[in-house]
């Protein structure tokens, strides 16, 4: 489904340069649910940003489905992490998911059946006139997620989407991924910094180094298809991998050359 | 909420070099100034009605070696900084008064709103006739009209201050005038300085309009006069050299605020 | 005192302060008996008199007409313009020295200019006038609107797909609404003071001209009525684009109230 191959994103040229991706090659298959972990200012959004089109790679090149990828393309889907502001303030629930659709050749009938199915397959039919700011933000996020599935990709993209969410909203969140993904059967690449939510969900957790980023590993998740926010969590196979995946990132984290390179901390 | 500040805008700006902006500006006002000259010398406008650029620069500049332009510029001045002096001078204190005070704040809004929106300009024919063709009907219509923007603006930074930043003045003993001084007053500047720069630009073209109706002396005086007597020429040279004079005003303005704004730094929304 | 208290003497406030300054204006014009300052009740029945309705259609008619097309003019064009103005730094950089040459010039220091220009003292020169000034503030308040758009609503349109037209119809646009609309509200009361001072300057009908006019005669009762009807026209004008927006960008204060911005 989706090939990166040689990936690299710098900034600036000649000594000032900044090497924020330094050569980061992978797959997803079709089908799958990929999770990309990785220190703080690992430059996972401008590696996701590049896979959407959003950014061209200085390095490298991203191939979907042996399509090159150079602007947006029509089969991926992004979801932010900034729900507030990516949904549209002055446009209702339903208008909002209705946005991706407006410019795709699909038939009128079949625009507002689209936005009515996927509001219900995140269980938002009952606000489907509210506006954005007047939901709670796992609900806005539901409603990020809706829109996104309404433009009916082969695979989304998403971007730490429930870091700006409370716990147990955030539990809520993980499950309704994993079941839109088994309805749908859609291809997700997942970036995160939640150790613990990459394993639960993904079936592979790619663990990337600090910049200029690379693959430091990709780890297996041999954990049962069917997960299960207290059962899968307490089976021992997923603290053992959840351990490995810790002791990777805080190897890179200590090996990082300066703490961090503009002294933030990404939320 | 933080991001990443290595984390890269979507799209990569190009840095634009100081050299490249001076040579945008100086462009596009060179070919501003050409086809001036080129919309005359082709006939496009009649030289009647439209005298050529090289022609009223000339003037211009020949008017810059009398002193009676000077006299004029320098009247338009004072009547500038007069009426955006006295404004500043009532405006900021009532202002803060009405701000603070939740319940004169309150009593005097309906007459605010309704004062408001007069255009000064609907005074020139009563100034003119009570206090003729003196500074000091300019001075009057120049503050009458400064000081509602001034007000209104001083007004919306005393009520916008953090009210958990006068909460920890209370509990530190700060005393009224105390809290109003070190907390309101810096919080209160950005706004003011907006409506200072509002003001400053109401009271020129008021300065100015009650030169040229009424006939106090400056810029519009002669204006009214270069019209009057059908001297086009002098007319756009001295068009050209208000217009000067409110750029000036305008950048000396801009400048103050930015001095002012770097000793209180802002507390505007926006940058949580 | 208590809360209902302070309340109700708020309120009595609101309503005495504005009368009790009408009451005093009243005894001084009484008092002051000047022919310049006619009593406020003599005012109130020349305005009646003029305005209601004999003067109405050949003066108020006209000088509305001038405002809204003037107005209208100036907006439309303003945010025509704005909008590239906003997405293009280059435009900008080569549009921001003229911009603010024009801004800054007093409007009626192009008076006598304007209608030698234009040949003309009528509704034309006027009405050109009026959108000239008029045009900055929608102008500069759509290209501030358009640079503050969150990148990330842009982003997000780019991820689906949408083109550059589709964007600034559907994510530029609402999304520099409010601050257009602070301008157009803004623009909204130039026109009124430009229309008046154009007016003044050269006309042959209109409110303005009923200023002169009454100036010339030395009749103050009218010249008072017309104050009154200028200063009045301004506020019914404000409130009526403040009711408006009230409707279309509902939104806005939603959103606002929601994420306390």
């Amino acid at each position: 489904m989706l090939e990166i191959k040689g990936l690299g994103k710098t900034y600036g040229e000649g000594a000032k340069a900044t090497h924020a991706i330094g050569d980061v090659s992978l797959t997803v298959e079709a089908g799958e649910f990929a999770c990309v972990v990785g220190p703080s200012g690992c430059g996972k959004t401008t590696l996701l940003k590049c896979v959407a089109g959003l950014m061209k790679p200085s390095r490298g090149e991203v191939l979907l489905r042996g399509k090159r990828v150079t602007g947006p393309p029509d089969e991926l889907a992004l979801v932010f992490q900034e729900y507030s502001r990516s949904l549209l303030p002055w446009a209702s629930v339903r208008n909002n998911v209705l946005l991706p659709l407006r410019h795709k050749s699909v038939p009128g009938g079949d625009k507002k059946r689209l936005v009515e199915e996927s509001l219900d397959a995140v269980g938002l039919t009952r606000f489907i006139d509210h506006y954005p700011w007047q939901l709670s933000g796992g609900m806005q996020q539901r409603v990020a997620i809706a829109r996104a599935l309404a433009y009916q990709p082969s695979m989304l993209l998403m971007d730490e989407p429930f870091a700006s969410v409370d716990a147990q909203t955030r539990g809520d969140l993980e499950d309704l991924i994993l079941r839109v993904r088994d309805e749908y059967g859609i291809t997700i690449l997942f970036v995160t910094h939640d150790i613990d939510e990459s394993v639960y969900l993904g079936d592979r957790v790619i663990v990337l180094t600090h910049a200029p980023t690379h693959v430091k590993e990709i780890v297996g998740v041999p954990l049962p298809r069917q997960r299960d926010q207290l059962a899968t969590k307490e089976l021992p196979e997923f603290a053992h991998l959840r351990a490995h995946v810790y002791r990777l990132i805080k190897r890179e984290q200590e090996a990082t050359p300066e703490p961090d390179p503009a002294g933030l901390v990404s939320v | 909420m933080t991001t990443v500040a290595s984390e890269a805008p979507t799209r990569e700006r190009v840095r634009l070099g100081g050299l490249a902006q001076f040579a945008a500006f100086t462009i596009s006002i060179a070919v501003a100034l050409l086809i001036w000259q080129l919309v005359v010398r082709t006939g496009l406008i009649s030289e009647q009605d439209l005298p050529a650029m090289t022609t009223t620069v000339k003037k211009l500049w020949s008017l810059m070696h009398t002193s009676d332009f000077w006299i004029a510029f320098l009247q338009t001045v004072r009547g500038w900084a007069l009426g955006l002096l006295l404004a500043t001078a009532l405006a900021v204190p009532i202002g803060i008064f009405l701000g603070s005070n939740e319940f004169a704040g309150r009593a005097f809004r309906v007459p605010i709103e309704f004062l408001r929106p007069i255009p000064s300009a609907a005074l020139i024919p009563v100034l003119f006739l009570t206090l003729g063709t003196t500074l000091k009907s300019e001075v009057f219509l120049a503050t009458f009209g400064a000081f509602w923007p001034l007000l209104i603006q001083t007004i919306y930074g005393v009520r916008d201050v953090d009210p958990l930043a006068v909460d920890t003045g209370r509990s530190f003993g700060l005393g009224r005038f105390e809290r109003l001084y070190r907390i309101t007053l810096p919080s209160a500047v950005p706004y003011i300085m907006t409506g200072l720069r509002i003001s400053s630009q109401v009271s020129l073209i008021l300065a100015f309009t009650a030169e040229l109706f009424m006939g106090v002396p400056g810029l519009g005086q002669e204006v009214n006069y270069a019209s009057s007597f059908g001297l086009t020429v002098d007319l756009y040279a001295y068009a050209l050299a208000t217009g000067i004079l409110g750029v000036a005003i305008h950048l000396f303005m801009s400048a103050l605020e930015r001095r002012v704004l770097r000793w209180h730094p802002s507390q505007r929304a926006g940058t949580t | 005192m208590s809360r209902r208290t302070y309340s109700t003497l708020a309120v009595a406030a609101e309503i005495a302060v504005p009368v009790a300054i009408l009451l005093l204006w009243q005894a001084w014009t009484v008092h002051a008996d000047s022919q310049y300052f006619p009593r406020l009740s003599t005012i109130l029945v020349e305005f009646k008199d003029m305005w209601l309705f004999s003067q109405f259609h050949e003066h108020v008619v006209p000088s509305l007409v001038r405002i809204l097309l003037g107005f209208g003019i100036a907006a439309v064009l303003g945010i025509a313009l704005g909008i590239p103005l906003g997405l293009s730094r280059w435009g900008r950089l080569l549009a921001m020295p003229h911009i603010e040459f024009w801004r800054n010039m007093p409007p009626p220091a192009l008076l006598p200019i304007s209608v030698l220009l234009l040949h003309s003292i009528g509704d034309v020169q006027k009405v050109a006038f009026i959108a000239f000034f008029c045009l900055f503030p929608v102008l500069l308040n759509t290209i501030d609107g358009v640079r503050g758009i969150d990148p990330t609503l842009v982003d997000t349109a780019r991820s689906y797909g949408l083109g550059r037209l589709a964007r600034i119809r559907r994510i530029v646009l609402p999304g520099a609404a409010p601050q257009i609309s602070a301008g157009m509200r803004t623009s909204l009361s130039l026109a009124v003071i430009i229309m008046v001072v154009a007016e003044y300057f050269s006309s042959t009908n209109g409110v303005g001209y009923v200023l002169l006019i009454s100036k010339n005669t030395f009749e103050f009762a009218p010249m008072w009525a017309a104050i009154v009807l200028i200063g009045l026209l301004g506020y019914l004008l404000n409130l009526l684009f403040i009711l408006a927006e009230k409707r279309f960008l509902a939104w806005h204060r939603g959103w606002r109230a929601a994420t306390g911005s």
